[in-house]
């Protein structure tokens, strides 16, 4: 596979909203995607399901996943001048909001809207950060247009344009955990060229930034024997500290954690070294704060394999991600799928 | 409209202090026809003459600034990542998380953030310091960086124009473009009388453009055209407020860096008054602008300040209203036509 086609689908997912719970742009942009390699389907929460490959009689089933959801705001309140109230879904930080550009999904289409902020003019130098609950969302609309077109409930996505910097970087908001969609939909195609024995499916799991159910119910349903998930870790540079981060471009991260198949692990380390993948790892002792930790419980319990792909800014609208590393990981789980029997 | 079309053009160009070319050389473009005479001084100040019908019997200056806030690269560090300055009035706040364009090759870049599941519950109640945030371009070295930039090379926010509803424009650098769109306006119309457009360099580092033009031109009348800050939200009390989006205009009486003559200042709002167009005052003392070169030059001009009320002023997006963009263009064709008689 060509880079290009990493980068293309990248842009193609990270442009369709789907704040968590609220996916649906998102998973038809997925669903279109995956359409060629297999029935799909949508659960009761949203996660998006497609039979890669139906596997021999008997032989395990191997699920791929990577989570649907991005992070954003929902508008809880509407206030005069055009003026929204609005809360976070998943973790934001506040201190980067003011005067940033966001879309509103409002039920006749998408408006665009801008974060209140103060001007220096009108600063002390003393400013603190805003809380949640004290940020406003302007829509330039009067009292009469907003009333008409907002209501409470409705999801607000944070705005950036798609982006290549150097060395393969990808810029864009949503890339937490498109990217890992997008490694999730390179690998079935690379596994569809050559079906393997093990049957697989892809699981693109709603809610993972808030609550990880999408993964766990849509994980019960599908019962596989084994699972490989694919999320973002953080990337190094702007202060984070070596031990807490992978580096960019530096090929697939294969993680460890109580909640990760050790054999998987060892196995993944050992094929990415054969077969010439650049990898690196990355080790924790507690929760992987990914939805390994719900799908490795889930029924009967699932035998996990986790790979992460490094990212810059994470929870912001300027996440970075290297294509190299996107297509590192997709490579490596097409051949790990390969040698399931 | 043609006015609004200049005027996202002329956002959407690049400029900061120091680096006002793109914005000179679009301007000369459309003047073509429309002046008996322009020229561009040692700063950079685009200073153009019109001849009205007649000659008044008071120089009148309608002066807008070309140059945006934004950031200065200054050094490369070895990892690859570039150290920046402000240039203007930036806030931690808007700075933290955006892309930016940088240099004349216009390469992608990103302020990135260390990631809020890492950040300690202190460091979540301040903004992260400007001298502490650096920019990623995705060099992977000191090398590969310097072949992409240069030291001294300008940072510009990224603000597309954007439309919200029917009232409200979202852009970068409406501050000052919007004046300089004005001002375009008034140049590619008819005049009654003769006027002196200057279009000046540096305005939010200090006001020094204004202060050559205002030696060469000595004018004198100099009407500022601006955009000020309207910090109308909810959650500021009404006195806090300053002005307001849509309520036209902003005439001012004084800010930190003028006391505009009490008589032009009445003037100019009966003027707004005669002929219903709405108009406001600045409610404090806020801010300042060109005004301040022009009433201090040479022997001193006569200073007129007239602004569009503008939130989120010095970020990557700042919200205009359409309405009182058409208004200040009514008020300045009047004022053009009023202040050179004398």
């Amino acid at each position: 596979m060509e880079i290009q086609e990493i980068i293309q689908m990248t842009k193609t997912l990270c442009e369709a909203p789907g704040t968590s719970g609220r996916e649906d742009g998102a998973a038809a942009a997925a669903e279109a995607l995956l359409a060629p390699l297999g029935p799909v389907s949508r659960t009761p929460l949203g996660s998006v399901l497609c039979t890669v490959c139906p596997g021999e009689p008997g032989a395990p089933h191997l699920m791929l996943e990577a989570h649907l959801d991005q992070i954003g705001m929902v508008v809880t309140r509407l206030e005069k001048g055009g003026f929204l109230r609005v809360a976070n879904v998943g973790g934001l930080d506040c201190r980067l909001l003011p005067a940033s550009p966001v879309t509103v999904h409002a039920r006749e289409g998408r408006y665009p809207a801008v974060i209140a902020s103060t001007p220096p003019h009108l600063c002390d130098g003393k400013e603190k950060p805003l809380k949640m609950e004290e940020i406003l969302v302007d829509t330039g609309l009067s009292d009469e247009e907003a009333k008409k077109a907002f209501a409470p409930g409705n999801p607000v996505t944070m705005d950036g344009a798609f982006t290549m910097l150097a060395n393969d970087l990808m810029l864009s908001p949503a890339q937490d955990d498109r990217v890992g969609c997008v490694a999730v939909i390179a690998a079935a195609k690379m596994i569809k060229e050559k079906a393997p024995a093990c049957k697989v499916t892809v699981c693109l799991s709603s809610q993972e930034e808030t609550s990880g159910y999408g993964a766990g119910t849509a994980a019960f349903a599908l019962a596989p024997d084994m699972a490989l998930l694919v999320d973002v870790s953080f990337g190094d540079g702007f202060g984070v500290k070596d031990h807490e981060c992978g580096q960019m471009n530096g090929g697939v991260e294969i993680d460890l954690a109580p909640a990760v198949n050790r054999g998987m692990f060892q196995r993944l380390c050992d094929l990415a070294k054969e077969k010439e993948i650049p990898w690196q790892t990355h080790i924790m002792g507690g929760r992987t704060g990914t939805d390994t930790d719900i799908v490795a419980a889930s029924g009967r319990g699932v035998r996990c394999g986790l790979l992460s792909i490094p990212l810059r800014s994470m929870h912001t609208a300027v996440e970075t991600v290297s294509a190299q590393d996107v297509l590192s990981t997709a490579r490596l789980m097409a051949e790990f799928a390969r040698e399931v029997k | 409209m043609k006015l609004l079309e200049q005027m996202k053009e002329l956002t959407q160009l690049r400029g900061i202090s120091g680096c006002e070319d793109e914005v000179r050389e679009y301007l000369i473009q459309k003047i073509q026809g429309h002046c008996h005479r322009y020229e561009v001084d040692n700063m950079g100040n685009l200073i153009v003459h019109k001849k009205g019908r007649q000659t008044g019997s008071k120089k009148v200056l309608f002066s807008s600034h070309m140059d945006e806030v934004g950031f200065v690269i200054t050094h490369t560090a070895k990892e690859g990542m570039l150290h920046f300055a402000p240039v203007g009035g930036v806030t931690p706040a808007v700075t933290a998380g955006r892309p930016v364009l940088i240099g004349k090759n216009a390469v992608p870049g990103v302020i990135g953030t260390r990631p809020v599941h890492l950040i300690t519950d202190e460091e979540r109640k301040e903004y992260a310091k400007l001298e502490d945030m650096r920019i990623d371009i995705g060099a992977k070295d000191k090398e590969e960086a310097l072949a992409l930039v240069s030291l001294g090379d300008q940072a510009t926010f990224i603000g597309p124009w954007r439309e919200l509803g029917d009232q409200s424009v979202l852009a970068k650098a409406i501050d000052d473009r919007a004046g300089c769109a004005l001002l375009l306006d008034l140049i590619q119309g008819e005049l009654d009388y003769d006027c002196t457009f200057a279009f000046v360099v540096q305005e939010e580092t200090g006001c020094a453009g204004s202060k050559a033009v205002a030696f060469s031109q000595r004018p004198d009348i100099a009407v500022v055209v601006e955009s000020t800050t309207a910090g109308d939200l909810p959650s500021a009390p009404e006195g806090r407020q300053v002005c307001r989006v849509g309520a036209g205009p902003v005439i001012s009486f004084m800010d930190k860096g003028t006391i505009y003559p009490w008589d032009l200042y009445q003037q100019a709002t009966k003027i707004a008054e005669a002929n219903s167009i709405p108009w406001q005052t600045k409610e404090g003392v806020f801010g300042g602008n060109d005004a301040r070169s022009y009433a201090s030059s040479a022997a001193g001009a006569k200073t007129l300040a007239v602004s569009l009320p503008v939130r989120y002023l010095h970020a990557a997006n700042t919200l205009a209203n359409k309405t009182d963009i058409e208004n200040a263009r009514k008020l300045l064709a009047l004022l053009a036509k009023e202040l050179p008689r004398g």
